[in-house]
C-alpha cells in the first residue's frame, strides 16, 4: 500500500464524468471514443493514497470524491524556446522604418 | 435513466437556467422566433451610466486610450501615398484581472450579491473565468469556473492552463474537463447542486457591462481628439464584444463610427474534436466561435443570447494565426506594449484596414489583454511544433489551421479576408427557419425581428426565406 497523504493537503482528484458510451449524441467521432474526464483541486478531507478514492473540500467549500491523482499539483505552463520567426520581426520592421526616415 | 444522467439533467435545463440567472426569458417572447430584445436589456435596470458606476466600485474600466504612433508609421511605409489611418488601442489589460472581461463579469457578480446568491459560476476557459473569479473575490462571493482544459492524452492547452492558475489565484474552484460539449451538462449539475448565480457570458448583464467600453472609447476620442473614431475593430467570438461595444459607442454619441468584427481563421478545425483541441493556437476570438454564434446566437447557455453580433457589425474579417503572432511581436517591439495574442486579433486586422483609409482617418482597436506564461505566442508555437504543426516564415495566405502556421516576413503581408455578410445572413436565416416546427409560419412580428437581426429589409428577408424553403415569390 502506498503512503497516506495527510489530511488538509492540497491535491487533485480525477473522475470520469461520462463513459465513452454515455456521451452526447452529436459529437465528433474522435471525441466519442474517449470518456469525458474531470479534474478538480482541493484540500484532502481525510488521509488518502494516490490512485485511491479520496474526498476533497474545494475552494468554494464543496465536498467532492474521486481518485486522488496528484499531490500539490504544479503549474507547468511556460513560454518555452524562443521562436526564430518571431525573434527577427523587430529588427526587420525597425529597418523598414529607418529606410523611410521614420526612426533614427 | 438516473437523476443526474446526461439526459435527465439536460431535460431540466430550462428550469435550472431560470433559477440561476433570475430572468424569465419566456415573457420576452413576441413571436415564433421574435422576442423583445430591447426590453430584455432595459428590464435589468442598468443603463450605461449605472453600469459604469458599478464598475467604478471595483476599479473596472477607465482604461487608457493609447495612440500607436510607431505602428501607424509602419502602416504608412507599406500604404499607397496619402493612405494609412491613425491607429489607437484601448488598453483593457489595465483592468483588475487583465482584460475587458472584467466589464462583463462586474454586473453579473454585483447582481448575484444584491440578490443574495452565495456564489457565482461560469462555464468558460478564457479570460472571463479570471474576471468572474476576481470580481467574486472582491464581493466576497464563492466562485466555480468550469473549463474545457485538456485533451484525452492529458495535455492542457497552455493558455487555458494559465487561466486555471489565475482563477485559482483569485480563490475560485476550477473544474477542469476534457474536450466536449458536455461541459454544459457538468455546468448545469454545478448550478443545480450549488444554487449559484449563472454568470453566463450571454446574459444582458454581461453585454451591458461591455457597453461602457464603447461608451468610454467614444468619450475619450471626443475629449482627447475632438472626433469620434471612423472605425472601431473588435475581436469577435461569441458576439458580446461586438454587440456591447457597438451599443456603447452609439450611447456615447459615436453613431457614425463603423464597427468591424475580426476573428482568427481556424476553419477546418472542429470545436468539439479531441484531436483538434490542442491544434488550435488560439482559444478565443476565432471563427470556431464567431461563425456559429453570428449565424445562430441562441446556441448559448441561456435561452436568449444578449450578444447579437450580426445586428451590429458593419464588416466581418478574418486574419490568420501567424499574422496575429506577428502583430503581437510588433506591438511589443514598436510600442513597448507586451499584450496577449487574443486581443491582438483586431490589431492585426487594423494594420491591414488602416492601409485602405486616408491618413486623417482613425481606427480604434477596442481591447488588449494581459500576457504571461502559457498565454503567449511562444507557448502556443512551441506546443504547435511539438504536435507536428509546421511553423515558418512566409506568406500567411498559405497557412492551414492545424497543419501550418505562417509568420509574415514583411508587414505588407498582413491582410484581412472579408467574410461575405450576405452569406452569413443567409446562414442565420437558414438556422432560424430550421427551428420552426412543421406547419408553423412566420408572422409580421417575426419578419420584423429577422430584419433587425440581419440588418436587411423585410422584403429581402422574405426573398431569402422563400429561396431557402423552395417557395416562389
Amino acid at each position: 500500500m502506498t503512503a497516506l497523504i495527510e489530511k488538509g493537503t492540497w491535491v487533485e482528484i480525477h473522475n470520469v464524468v461520462l463513459q465513452a458510451n454515455e456521451r452526447a449524441p452529436k459529437i465528433p467521432d474522435d471525441t466519442r471514443l474517449v470518456p469525458l474526464e474531470m479534474r478538480v483541486k482541493g484540500f484532502l478531507v481525510a488521509p488518502a493514497s494516490i490512485d485511491e478514492d479520496a474526498e476533497i473540500e474545494t475552494p468554494s467549500g464543496r465536498r467532492l470524491r474521486g481518485k486522488l491523482s496528484e499531490v500539490n499539483p504544479p503549474y507547468t505552463h511556460s513560454f518555452g524556446f524562443p521562436i526564430p520567426e518571431l525573434s527577427t520581426i523587430g529588427k526587420s520592421i525597425r529597418a523598414l522604418l529607418r529606410e523611410k526616415g521614420q526612426i533614427q | 435513466m438516473t437523476q443526474d444522467s446526461y439526459a435527465a439533467i439536460m431535460a431540466q435545463r430550462a428550469e435550472i437556467m431560470r433559477a440561476s440567472v433570475g430572468i424569465d426569458y419566456e415573457k420576452y417572447t413576441t413571436g415564433l422566433l421574435a422576442f423583445d430584445y430591447e426590453r430584455l436589456m432595459s428590464d435589468t435596470g442598468y443603463d450605461v451610466e449605472t453600469a459604469w458606476a458599478v464598475q467604478k466600485m471595483t476599479s473596472v474600466g477607465n482604461t487608457p486610450l493609447v495612440e500607436l504612433k510607431n505602428i501607424t508609421q509602419l502602416v504608412r511605409c507599406v500604404s499607397r501615398p496619402g493612405k494609412g489611418a491613425r491607429i489607437f488601442v484601448k488598453d483593457e489589460a489595465a483592468n483588475p484581472s487583465g482584460s475587458f472581461k472584467d466589464r462583463r463579469a462586474s454586473l453579473s457578480v454585483h447582481e448575484a450579491k444584491k440578490r443574495g446568491y452565495q456564489g457565482v459560476a461560469a462555464a468558460t476557459s478564457g479570460n472571463y473565468g479570471a474576471a468572474v473569479a476576481s470580481q467574486a473575490a472582491k464581493e466576497g462571493l464563492r466562485c466555480i469556473i468550469v473549463q474545457e482544459a485538456f485533451d484525452s492524452k492529458g495535455v492542457a492547452q497552455p493558455e487555458i492552463a494559465e487561466k486555471t492558475r489565475a482563477c485559482e489565484a483569485y480563490g475560485a474552484e476550477v473544474i477542469r474537463l476534457s474536450v466536449g460539449p458536455e461541459l454544459f451538462y457538468v455546468f448545469l449539475r454545478v448550478l443545480q447542486e450549488t444554487g449559484y448565480f449563472n454568470a453566463s457570458l450571454y446574459t444582458p448583464y454581461s453585454v451591458l457591462g461591455i457597453e461602457t467600453l464603447g461608451y468610454e472609447l467614444a468619450l475619450q476620442m471626443q475629449e482627447q481628439r475632438g472626433i469620434f473614431p471612423d472605425v472601431v475593430i473588435a475581436t469577435h467570438a461569441g458576439g458580446g464584444n461586438v454587440t456591447g461595444t457597438a451599443r456603447g459607442l452609439r450611447k456615447g454619441g459615436a453613431v457614425g463610427s463603423q464597427v468591424f468584427a475580426a476573428s482568427v481563421d481556424l476553419s477546418g478545425l472542429h470545436m468539439a474534436s479531441d484531436y483538434d483541441f490542442n491544434r488550435k493556437s488560439f482559444t478565443t476570438g476565432h471563427t470556431g466561435f464567431s461563425m456559429p454564434f453570428t449565424t445562430c446566437p441562441d446556441r448559448a447557455d441561456v435561452p436568449r443570447n444578449a450578444a447579437r453580433a450580426l445586428r451590429y457589425m458593419d464588416r466581418f474579417v478574418t486574419v490568420t494565426q501567424g499574422e496575429v503572432f506577428y502583430i503581437t511581436q510588433m506591438l511589443a517591439e514598436l510600442e513597448g506594449l507586451e499584450r496577449g495574442p487574443a486581443g491582438n486579433t483586431s490589431l492585426a486586422a487594423a494594420f491591414a484596414i488602416a492601409q485602405e483609409l486616408d491618413e486623417e482617418k482613425t481606427v480604434v482597436v477596442q481591447e488588449t489583454e494581459y500576457t504571461g506564461a502559457g498565454k503567449h505566442p511562444l507557448a502556443q508555437l512551441n506546443l504547435a511544433k511539438r504536435l507536428g504543426i509546421e511553423v515558418k516564415g512566409g506568406d500567411p495566405r498559405d497557412s492551414k489551421p492545424g497543419q501550418c502556421i505562417i509568420i509574415p516576413e514583411h508587414p505588407s503581408q498582413v491582410a484581412v479576408i472579408n467574410v461575405d455578410l450576405e452569406h452569413v445572413r443567409r446562414s442565420y436565416l437558414q438556422n432560424a427557419i430550421k427551428s420552426l416546427k412543421e406547419g408553423e409560419s412566420l408572422s409580421k412580428i417575426d419578419l420584423a425581428f429577422l430584419s433587425e437581426e440581419t440588418r436587411i429589409s423585410q422584403t429581402h428577408v422574405q426573398e431569402i426565406i422563400n429561396e431557402l424553403t423552395g417557395k416562389t415569390g
